[in-house]
């Protein structure tokens, strides 16, 4: 009994000096999303196998094709490879983004969301939060593709500068396009639901691409479908960065489709998120 | 109607259906600023919804409800800015240790990062969850995850705290600390509106309790008020012989006139009497009458037993009807 009483005290002397603490707090979008990057970081931090998928599937992906296709569509490895790897990292980042969908889907059936939504707390903020978390998931594995292709013999002409601008345009073009696996994370009654669908609109969009083979060994109707893929001309707009020949025109071109994305989905989003559950 | 701002919480009629099937079917509700007012009901009744309306997460199919004068569906964010929601379930994130989830909300409660670090430390020293401190909570205990619970709804200490089923599933001293915790608060000011399934925790922490069954509030008022409807003492014969309770439940009815509660187990009635006196005389004529008793017992009225009283029927959700399912089908 004494060391209840004892928890008791300790309990009001904590609690007593918050009450007087003047005006309830408000939401404050910045702080509040920045806020819940920080909780995506340190689910990373105690769950690194999730990273794990995400670092290996490209490294794979890089070393695979290189040899594999290097000499056959393109003379040799190494010629290839200046090819490839402006593609290959478009397809890391393109395949990460249903990380997105996947941890929030995980995140909303649990309790620790209605505390959070009967919070002052801006409503975006746990979409936008971990959307930062998964920018660092993308610069993560990003930058490990790039180490890998530096390894195995990439040199871009506008060396350093230019993948650093490569790597920020990623970013944007990912965070667009995540949208869309934020909303397949709000309607999927599970996470494995998510990771199902959103391979099933990856797939296509990551492989019927610029990113292995040149268009125009391909037939027609097969070209006019890669020419208006998204993939393909933010592929076109990383490649020109690197080749140092990049111009404002492409650059608006890979943004688009993910502009589009975001002006369209972003309302939508947070009315799912809104809604009740 | 007028809005009584000094009221921690109005409530008017509230009605909430899931899909066809009700789970609240008019609610009313005034809550005293400063007072523990706890809903009693068994699993089903309404009470989760009940909260889940008030903290802004639902919102009601009918009636209103205001707390601390802000409406509930036209103010959310002023309601927000005042409450904390402990829910059933865990409401803190088992992937990060515990002061990692204290700095996360004190972050979002607008403290500075040193400020919500500070804050962080202080209520696991006082919540006794320094050793775990580093922990993640997915390795704490039932009891160590419900302390977090709630220093998780005080980092900032709110006007009105919403605790749903705090101590479920609990061991007794667990339960215990709970208890305390919730008392310190209400001391310092906060108004807790508390659910449970057990009359004794009401009863122990209450102010006043409303009982809440099938989506209504059959009865309110303090402990004390509802204890004297229901009747304070109650009878509990446990039968060698199962098949002597009807003539044993006759028997009784025949001499206090009273209704007599047959339980689950077989061997088992129970009955309210108006004073411990009483009790002698009924065994006195059992005993006459052949009825041999097991054991017996004298004790206040179990939830069971004032759910009895009170509607005619036993304390158990109705089959599909349970709010579990219920919220399941609605997700």
């Amino acid at each position: 009994m004494n060391g209840d009483s004892a928890s008791r005290r300790a309990v009001m002397a904590v609690v007593r000096p918050a009450t007087s603490g003047g005006e309830p707090p408000r939401s404050r979008p910045v702080a509040d999303s920045v806020a819940f990057g920080w909780r995506a970081l340190l689910k990373i931090k105690h769950m690194p196998e999730q990273l794990f998928d995400v670092i290996v599937t490209p490294v794979m992906f890089t070393v695979m094709f290189t040899y594999l296709f290097g000499s056959a569509l393109a003379g040799s490895p190494h010629v290839y490879l200046q090819f490839l790897l402006p593609g290959i990292l478009v397809q890391t980042v393109m395949f990460t983004s249903i990380y997105t969908g996947f941890t929030l889907n995980t995140d909303f059936s649990k309790g620790i969301f209605d505390r959070f939504r009967s919070m002052p707390v801006w409503r975006p903020a746990p979409i936008v939060g971990a959307m930062l978390g998964d920018s660092a998931r993308y610069t993560v594995s990003s930058l490990i593709v790039v180490a890998i292709g530096l390894a195995m013999g990439f040199r871009p002409e506008s060396g350093l500068a230019g993948i650093l601008w490569s790597l920020l345009l990623l970013d944007l073009f990912a965070i667009g396009i995540g949208w869309v696996f934020t909303i397949l994370g709000l309607l999927a009654r599970t996470p494995s639901t998510v990771m199902t669908l959103g391979w099933l609109v990856l797939m296509p969009l990551t492989f019927v691409s610029n990113i292995y083979v040149d268009p125009a060994t391909m037939p027609g109707w097969l070209q006019a479908i890669v020419g208006v893929n998204p993939v393909s001309l933010l592929v076109t707009a990383i490649r020109d960065i690197m080749a140092g020949t990049v111009t404002a025109e492409m650059v608006g071109f890979a943004l688009a489709a993910p502009a589009v994305i975001a002006t369209v989905c972003v309302p939508l989003a947070l009315r799912l998120y809104g809604r009740e559950r | 109607m007028t809005v009584d701002s000094s009221l921690a919480i109005q409530a008017d009629g509230l009605a909430k259906s899931f899909r066809g099937s009700p789970a609240l079917a008019g609610v009313d509700l005034r809550v005293r600023q400063g007072s523990i007012y706890g809903l009693l009901g068994p699993n089903g009744a309404g009470k989760t919804t009940t909260v889940r309306l008030l903290a802004t997460l639902l919102r009601p199919d009918a009636g209103n409800a205001h707390i601390l004068g802000y409406d509930v569906v036209r103010e959310p964010e002023e309601v927000r800015r005042r409450i904390s929601l402990t829910g059933q379930f865990a409401s803190v994130d088992e992937d990060l240790t515990g002061r990692d989830n204290l700095i996360l909300l004190g972050r979002l409660l607008g403290f500075r990062w040193s400020a919500a670090r500070v804050r962080a430390t202080e209520l696991l020293d006082a919540f006794d969850l320094a050793e775990a401190a580093k922990r993640q909570v997915k390795t704490y205990s039932g009891g160590m995850r419900r302390r977090l619970d709630i220093a998780a709804s005080v980092v900032r200490t709110p006007d009105l705290l919403f605790l749903d089923e705090p101590t479920t599933g609990l061991d007794p001293r667990s339960r215990g600390q709970v208890w305390q915790i919730v008392r310190a608060l209400a001391d310092s000011g906060t108004t807790v509106l508390l659910t449970t399934q057990y009359l004794e925790e009401a009863d122990q922490l209450a102010d006043r309790i409303a009982v809440v069954d099938r989506g209504t509030i059959i009865a309110e008022g303090t402990p004390t008020e509802l204890k004297a409807s229901v009747g304070r003492d109650v009878l509990r014969l446990t039968l060698r012989d199962a098949g002597q309770r009807e003539t044993a439940r006759d028997l009784i009815v025949g001499q206090l006139g009273r209704r007599v509660h047959l339980e689950a187990d077989q061997r088992v009635l129970a009955v309210q009497l108006s004073g411990s006196d009483e009790a002698l005389p009924i065994l006195d004529a059992m005993a006459r009458a052949g009825l041999r008793a097991d054991e017996f017992a004298l004790g206040t009225p179990s939830l069971d037993e004032v759910f009895f009283a009170l509607t005619g029927h036993p304390a158990e959700p109705a089959d599909g009807e349970s709010e579990e399912s219920a919220l399941e089908a609605h997700r």
